[in-house]
């Protein structure tokens, strides 16, 4: 007969494993409790034994694959008919329950019904759980929707807990009554997830957010509490930029009808940069890395109702003066909340020119899914130390910083600071002289 | 501490209450000479005579009339049915009057009467030895409906049945008769109608239920611990009047509920747990009530592979444990 060999549940929370090497190929024989394949999850590494003596037939889960315990791994042809391969024998017998030995112990083999005949104990045999007797699937949220039980709504209000900053461990991410009470239970000890009761005092201002303040509220928590963030920044010397634009400035005006900003420049650089890093612009989806095909940088932009990302295609490919056209009218549209749902779609990687504000150093939070976010801050005329013909000299320099935050699944900090070197050099590789495109 | 079955904790609660009240007669098919169809009261036409142990005719109309009238005059009858399955022809003489005597008589009449009916399966029984009739008397306002599932309460229950002054339905789970072993004590103590017992205490989620599904809901649960899950096993062992009490307590504590019985879901035990707990429990819950019982069909297969997947067992527990406890 056909047997159907599942991956065994090891206990505790390991819910999924991946198939590592399959010990034994179709076609071959196999004792029962012969090892099979070796099986890698979270906690253990382990062989999954044969469930019977027969012959493999199908393997129907490759090695590398990631899947659910008690799925379905491979057939094997027994040479038994009767049996149901290893069937698990009853369940253990019921230790020490509360109420001692007053709620009984099971006689096994024990007779029944008024013939006194022997009783086959099917009730214990294993059984897979199908349509009938399983219970109705409980109605679980649909995806993206955050419902609450009512419990959970109860305690929120009681505890005073702000539930969107709650990250659920429930089925799809759902908030628990265990995960309210452990924010609870983490509140007395620091505010973070519990808010402190807002008693508006004398002259205090209760502002209610804006949906789309809500929205940058809710994004944020995301990537901070998915991403491990870390941070890195290196000092560019722009002097070159800064002469260059001085040169062009003029004409470029009068000839394209924009203003000539540093932005189109930087962002020119940085996707010349995230083509040499690939790793940089990339996302960490559900347990993979993916490499993305297009290099589509969103430039954060501060507007009325608040931050707001549009998205600049193929900025490695376009010329400083299309960019600086195409930033011009994105910067236009989310100024007036005018942006296109396509104007926002798609971006593989965030430019955030926090220099335009003043700021000399930032550590942004990375705009989730993507990898990384990277920070032009303020140029800034400083003395700088260089050596000129083995001599140090003092000289004044425009300097810029550049700040980068990487999600720590994907890169480590040496790939970080190659795409920071990527970049300064791009940056730095521009003279007063240069003939830009 | 005598370690007995809860066939023998009823045949030995029986005889212990027959030799303390003379009042107390039993009557059923069989229950003399063959000394019951399960041997529950073995022996007792010799120690008691025929005109206590009395063998009736195959008639269980006749049986629960004749135990109605002895009760309405005095005495303490303990009526049995041979099996549940066979007590559809006393359901007038049950449902319809014994269970009014006191509200018909405006409370000068009582019937003090119990009606032991081995039930469910899981037996090899087929359709006519199998059946859950329970819901056919807990519907019923004026009877008691007690279900013990070890010894230990099939002794203290059945004492408190046999002395309330009303009607009392004794439910037998066939299958605990002999499969079930547990102490209990010699002394006379009672088990309280009405009164559900924790018999695993847990945090995680609170399982009620019954009858067999008790052990196999405490295996479950064993299993479960081993998974990391805190299962609480609520005994109801009373099924009318229903220990809102300990159901609402337990729930509220634990925030998910899996209700589990033998008998078919639609207007079942189950469901008015579940009223109870949506009604009372609604602001400590923190997933559906869930149910877990057989597929609604006419039972019960008596091919043993259809009665397996017709009854629920501890592997189909687990299951619902872990749905239950990873939403």
């Amino acid at each position: 007969m056909t047997l159907n060999i599942e991956l065994p549940h090891v206990g505790e929370s390991v819910t999924e494993a991946v198939i590592g090497k399959w010990l034994k190929s179709p076609g071959d024989a196999v004792e029962k409790y012969e090892p099979l394949v070796e099986v890698v999850t979270d906690k253990v590494n382990m062989d999954v034994p044969s469930p019977a003596s027969g012959t493999l037939t199908k393997i129907l889960v490759a090695e590398g694959e990631t899947v659910a315990m008690g799925s379905v791994i491979a057939e094997m042809e027994t040479s038994d008919t009767s049996a149901s391969a290893d069937q698990p024998s009853a369940l253990p017998p019921i230790s020490d329950p509360p109420a001692a030995n007053r709620i009984g112990t099971l006689v096994q083999g024990a007779n029944v019904g008024p013939t006194g005949g022997q009783f086959l104990d099917t009730s214990l045999s294993s059984l897979t759980v199908g349509a009938t007797g399983a219970p109705s699937t409980p109605s679980s949220p649909p995806d993206g929707l955050r419902r609450h039980s009512p419990v959970v709504v109860r305690l929120a209000t009681q505890h005073k807990v702000d539930l969107s900053s709650i990250s659920g461990t429930g089925l799809g991410g759902r908030v628990t009554k265990n995960d309210v009470l452990s924010a609870v239970e983490a509140g007395k000890s620091s505010t973070e997830t519990v808010l402190e009761v807002p008693s508006p005092g004398v002259g205090d201002t209760v502002v209610k957010p804006t949906s789309i303040r809500r929205m940058i509220a809710d994004h944020m928590v995301k990537s901070m509490t998915e991403i491990p963030h870390a941070w890195s920044a290196i000092e560019v010397d722009v002097t070159g930029l800064v002469g260059w634009r001085t040169a062009n400035r003029e004409r470029f005006e009068r000839d394209h009808g924009v203003r000539l900003t540093y932005l189109p420049v930087a962002l020119h650089v940085v996707a010349d940069a995230l083509n040499l890093n690939p790793r940089i612009n990339s996302s960490w989806v559900d347990g993979n890395i993916v490499l993305k095909g297009e290099i589509n940088v969103g430039v954060a932009v501060a507007a009325p109702e608040g931050l707001v990302v549009p998205v600049v295609r193929d900025a490695a490919n376009s010329p400083i003066a299309e960019l600086a056209r195409n930033l011009d009218g994105l910067i236009d549209r989310a100024r007036s909340n005018s942006l296109k749902l396509e104007d926002v779609q798609g971006g593989t990687f965030t430019l955030n020119n926090t220099g335009a504000l003043g700021s000399v150093w930032g550590g942004a939070i990375i705009n989730h899914p993507q990898a990384a976010i990277l920070t032009t801050e303020a140029i800034v005329k400083r003395p700088v130390v260089i050596t000129v013909n083995d001599s140090d000299t003092v000289v004044v320099r425009s300097m810029m910083n550049i700040c980068l935050s990487f999600d720590h699944r994907i890169v480590d900090g040496a790939d970080a600071s190659a795409f920071l070197q990527s970049v300064r050099s791009g940056l730095q590789s521009i003279r007063a002289e240069s003939e830009l495109t | 501490m005598p370690e007995m079955t809860v066939i023998e904790a009823v045949r030995e609660t029986m005889r212990a209450e027959m030799r303390r009240d003379e009042s107390i007669i039993l009557m059923g098919e069989d229950v003399g000479n063959r000394g019951g169809v399960f041997l529950a009261s073995d022996g007792f036409v010799d120690e008691f005579g025929e005109e206590r142990v009395i063998d009736t005719p195959l008639a269980e109309s006749l049986i629960c009339g004749l135990a109605l009238g002895a009760a309405v005059n005095g005495m303490r009858p303990v009526a049995e049915i041979q099996f549940a399955d066979f007590v559809w022809p006393a359901i007038n003489q049950i449902v319809g009057e014994a269970a009014r005597v006191r509200y018909g008589t405006n409370g000068a009449k009582s019937a003090p009467m119990t009606i032991r009916i081995p039930y469910g399966g899981g037996v090899r029984g087929g359709l006519y030895h199998s059946q859950s009739i329970e819901v056919l008397f807990a519907h019923t306002p004026g009877l008691t409906v007690v279900a013990p599932a070890t010894p230990y309460d099939a002794k203290g229950l059945l004492a408190s049945a046999i002395r309330a002054d009303d009607p009392v339905i004794v439910l037998e789970h066939k299958r605990t008769y002999r499969l079930i072993k547990g102490e209990v004590p010699d002394d006379d103590y009672t088990v309280p109608i009405g009164k559900a017992e924790i018999k695993r205490p847990g945090s995680d989620m609170t399982i009620v239920t019954y009858g067999l599904m008790l052990h196999y809901a405490l295996q479950a649960a064993a299993t479960a611990m081993e998974l990391g899950i805190d299962v609480e096993v609520v005994d109801l062992r009373t099924l009318r009047p229903l220990d809102r009490e300990t159901i609402i307590e337990s729930v509220s504590r634990t925030g998910k509920v899996l209700i589990v019985q033998e008998d078919t879901p639609a207007v079942s035990i189950s469901s008015e747990v579940a009223a109870i707990i949506g009604e009372h429990c609604f602001f400590d819950l923190d997933g559906p009530i869930t149910r877990l019982g057989p597929p609604d069909i006419p039972p019960m297969p008596f091919s043993p592979i259809q009665e397996a997947a017709f009854m629920p067992s501890p592997e189909k527990i687990v299951s619902a444990i872990e749905k239950l406890a990873e939403l």
